[in-house]
């Protein structure tokens, strides 16, 4: 189904719009960078280098990008359905935890490799699921809006994680921030010859956004989840349950960002640290917003996002500016294209009176 | 103050509120408006207090030309306007809700203001409690204070919109000795109403408007009779509709008993039979929605039970009442019943039958196409359901209704149609009839519940009427029970 806005209004000018929002949220974040004595094209050059400079570089941007990719589209749902599902960071904890989990069982057990991991990314899925059932269980039969539900379970999630770093899963003799014992060797995901990105992880990765976008397109389901969030009422009178589809949704979303987490422990860190999310769920709010809620742009957008965050890892070394710079971009740039969709809208809405 | 409107119209999309009103309030009265439900009572009104502005038109007070473009306007000009209901703040106290909007220094006197407010109320006889929480007061005392709020304010016209709606009778007297007392005092107060009753015991004069133009106006006492003329019109009567009224009773209500703006009406006690069709009457908001949606297992019954098809329903979901029959279509088109961005086809994908996973969109557009032609419904498979105008989109919503529905529950079902639609829709309608379904409906226009049904209920002041024959009642006869006379 087309949406409204492409239907009506011109795409050339939404495309030059949003152009132009990337150009204005480059000019702020160079007058930031003016403001802290950085000439602004050194800094750009060094982000891009930093991101594309060589394969080992782009293996990074590639292994940021899956994580990234699987929580936007699994946010995607959770829009189409019309919930802010704020505890998706939750979610890809509580996924990294249960896949901890299920390693630290295998490492004991005499399985294949290949199935164990497996079956750590399941665990992972699982955890994930039973997060987001949790703030859907709390939004359907407690009156809890899915912010505030979300928001708080982030927050038990991250309690969680420390508490097991430095309680029943510390490092033999002291709990550490640099988080659990790395699993052994064999456990670790298989990576590409010079690039440390799992072709595994990349395969889940694409395989999530093609499940969203035929979910979505083709499926009853699918269809279902929009009329809820189009319009709930109406929903209920076309006799969709409408409390069924907000659980489906919040636990598909669930199972992605618990696959994102799974994939942080089994195939990045190796093990379970204090932040395993990396704010990827947040990110991924702003990546799925970009992409307007549809899957497959959260293709380009996240891997563009991706390589932002790796190569403002450049940044202090060389330029002694905190790579909190590429978040700044980030945020900047979602801001700005909002803006410039409003300000279209307003045009058109305008024009139309 | 003597207020004088002139040629004020107002447009809402395309439904006319006000056509060139043109009304003279002289200073020190007690005026009335009397009109049905959309009449464009309401919004008049809120043109002169500032809450809406007008198309076009003028106002004049005390013969000076007056600019009021908001309600701060108004009140600064002394124009106070009491709402259906209540604009207050209810997690705040008396005396805070008393204070709200008042000019002032920053920190106010809250002694000064609670004394003020305790005067006001002593000269109207009303018994207010400044500490306490608006919360927990009744829909009358909350009128009560909103009507010392506007007089601490200095408002010297009050208008009050429908203020005996969802109050008790004592309320009632109290408040209407108030207003007299007022009135002896030098203020004018606008009384905004559908009930004749209302008019009848405390105005002095009565502007009648009908679909959004004056019908007239006449100096009180006057006799319901020409009331009702004068709000509801001449009506043509049609000729007399054949009945396809089978045996066999297809819903049956055991005195039920439903909740409607806090009050509770009870013992409806109905059995319709299939094929029949049961016209509700009554002012919107007198309790029809609340029927309609508790006959679709939406609302919870207070009371009673109802009965589909032989089958106890009583306390079981929507989706439950759905899957034995009944359909429901709300007046709110395209906030309750269609899906903004979805197409035509979407919604036949949405109603029919799920087979497997996948959603057959060549079948959905295949049964979209055929209904379209069937209902002939201005439209293509692809069309976005807002693009559609009113009129298409009921029949849409018609064609979407399940063929093997049972209990047709409809709230205005023509409502905002043009004749030809209208009548395409009724014709619709009966030919379900005439294969056994019936058919509840809720209208607020006599003539079509006259024409269309068999047996009527009026709903009013918190009753149900028992079932009239629609055969032998006339126009006037309904208009006046619907104002709550019953002679």
């Amino acid at each position: 189904m087309k949406s409204r806005t492409d239907r009506t209004e011109g795409f050339g000018t939404g495309v030059l719009m949003r152009i132009g929002a990337f150009g204005l949220a480059l000019v702020c974040v160079s007058v930031v960078l003016l403001l802290a004595g950085v000439a602004p094209l050194d800094a750009f050059r060094e982000i891009m280098g930093g991101a594309v400079g060589s394969w080992s570089d782009v293996g990074y941007v590639l292994r940021a990008w899956v994580p990234l990719l699987l929580a936007a589209v699994g946010l995607v749902v959770t829009f189409a359905a019309g919930l802010w599902n704020i505890g998706i960071e939750g979610q890809i904890m509580m996924g990294a935890v249960f896949a901890t989990g299920a390693f630290r069982v295998m490492e004991s057990q005499t399985l294949p490799p290949v199935m164990a991991v497996l079956l750590c990314v399941v665990a992972g899925i699982v955890g994930g699921v039973l997060w987001g059932a949790l703030v859907g269980v709390l939004k359907t039969f407690g009156g809890v809006h899915e912010i505030f539900g979300g928001l708080g379970l982030n927050f038990v999630a991250s309690a969680l994680t420390l508490w097991l770093i430095f309680g029943p899963w510390k490092r033999p003799g002291v709990g550490s921030m640099s988080g659990t014992m790395p699993f052994p060797e064999q456990l670790w995901m298989s990576e590409l010859v010079g690039m440390h990105v799992s072709p595994w992880a990349l395969v889940l990765g694409l395989a999530g956004v093609l499940l969203v976008h035929l979910l979505l397109k083709n499926t009853h389901l699918g269809l279902r989840l929009k009329a809820v969030g189009a319009n709930a009422c109406a929903a209920s009178r076309f006799g969709i349950p409408v409390s069924r589809q907000i659980m489906l949704a919040f636990m598909l979303c669930g199972a992605l960002a618990g696959a994102a987490g799974a994939l942080q422990v089994a195939a990045v860190y190796h093990r379970l640290i204090p932040s395993i999310s990396s704010g990827y769920g947040y990110l991924g709010l702003l990546v799925a917003i970009l992409a307007g809620y549809r899957a497959l742009w959260c293709l380009p957008i996240a891997l563009f996002f991706a390589a932002i965050n790796v190569g403002s890892i450049q940044l202090p070394i060389v330029l002694q500016v905190d790579s909190s710079l590429g978040g700044v971009l980030q945020g900047l740039l979602v801001l700005f294209i909002l803006m410039a969709d409003g300000a279209r809208r307003r045009w058109w809405a305008g024009r139309a009176a | 103050m003597q207020v004088e409107l002139r040629d004020i119209h107002k447009l809402f999309g395309t439904l006319q509120a006000n056509a060139g009103i043109s009304l003279s309030l002289p200073a020190g009265s007690l005026f009335g408006v009397l009109g049905e439900n959309g009449a464009g009572k309401s919004t008049l009104l809120k043109i002169l207090s500032g809450f809406q502005r007008a198309d076009r038109g003028e106002i004049l007070l005390d013969g000076q030309p007056a600019r009021i473009r908001s309600p701060a306007d108004g009140i600064r000009l002394g124009i106070g306007m009491l709402h259906q209901d209540p604009l207050d703040f209810p997690p705040m106290t008396c005396l805070e809700n008393f204070l709200v909007g008042r000019p002032g220094p920053l920190i106010p006197s809250l002694r000064e203001a609670a004394k003020q407010l305790l005067a006001l109320a002593g000269e109207l006889e009303f018994r207010v409690e400044p500490g306490a929480f608006v919360d927990t007061l009744t829909v009358g005392e909350r009128q009560q204070l909103e009507i010392l709020r506007l007089l601490g304010l200095g408002a010297q016209l009050l208008i009050l919109d429908e203020p005996t709606t969802g109050i008790s009778t004592a309320q009632r007297d109290e408040l209407f000795r108030a207003l007299r007392r007022l009135v002896l005092r030098g203020r004018s107060v606008v009384l905004v109403t559908h009930k004749l009753a209302d008019v009848q015991q405390l105005c002095s004069r009565v502007a009648v408007l009908r679909k959004g133009q004056l019908a007239g106006e006449v100096d009180m006492p006057c006799d319901s009779g020409r009331l009702v003329e004068l709000m509801f019109g001449k009506a043509l009567r049609s000729p007399a509709r054949q009945s396809v009224r089978g045996a066999k009773p297809e819903l049956e209500l055991d005195d039920l008993g439903i909740v409607s703006r806090g009050q509770r009406i009870d013992g409806i006690q109905l059995a319709v039979n299939e094929g029949e069709i049961i016209g509700l009457a009554g002012v919107e908001g007198s309790g029809q929605n609340e029927l309609l949606r508790t006959c679709a297992g939406i609302l919870r019954s207070a009371a009673g039970r109802i009965t589909i098809g032989g089958r106890d329903m009583t306390g079981r979901s929507h989706r439950h009442f759905l899957q034995s029959g009944v359909a429901y279509l709300p007046a709110a088109r395209l906030e309750a019943a269609l899906i903004r961005g979805f197409t035509v086809s979407a919604h036949f994908a949405l109603a029919g039958e799920a087979r497997g996973m996948v959603v057959d969109w060549d079948g959905a557009a295949r049964t979209a196409a055929k209904r379209i032609a069937d209902f002939d419904i201005s439209a293509r498979p692809e069309s976005l359901v807002e693009e559609l105008s009113g009129g298409n989109q009921q029949r849409l919503l018609l064609s979407l209704l399940d063929a093997e529905a049972r209990v047709l529950l409809l709230e205005q079902p023509t409502r905002g149609l043009d004749v030809e639609s209208a009548a395409f829709i009724w014709e619709k309608l009966r030919e379900r009839c005439g294969r056994g379904a019936c058919l509840f409906f809720a209208s607020s226009d006599l003539d079509e519940l006259l024409q269309y049904s068999d047996r009527i209920l009026v709903f009013s002041g918190g009753r149900v009427s028992a079932p009239l024959d629609a055969a032998s009642a006339s126009v006037e006869d309904l208009g006046r029970r619907i104002g709550g006379r019953n002679s």
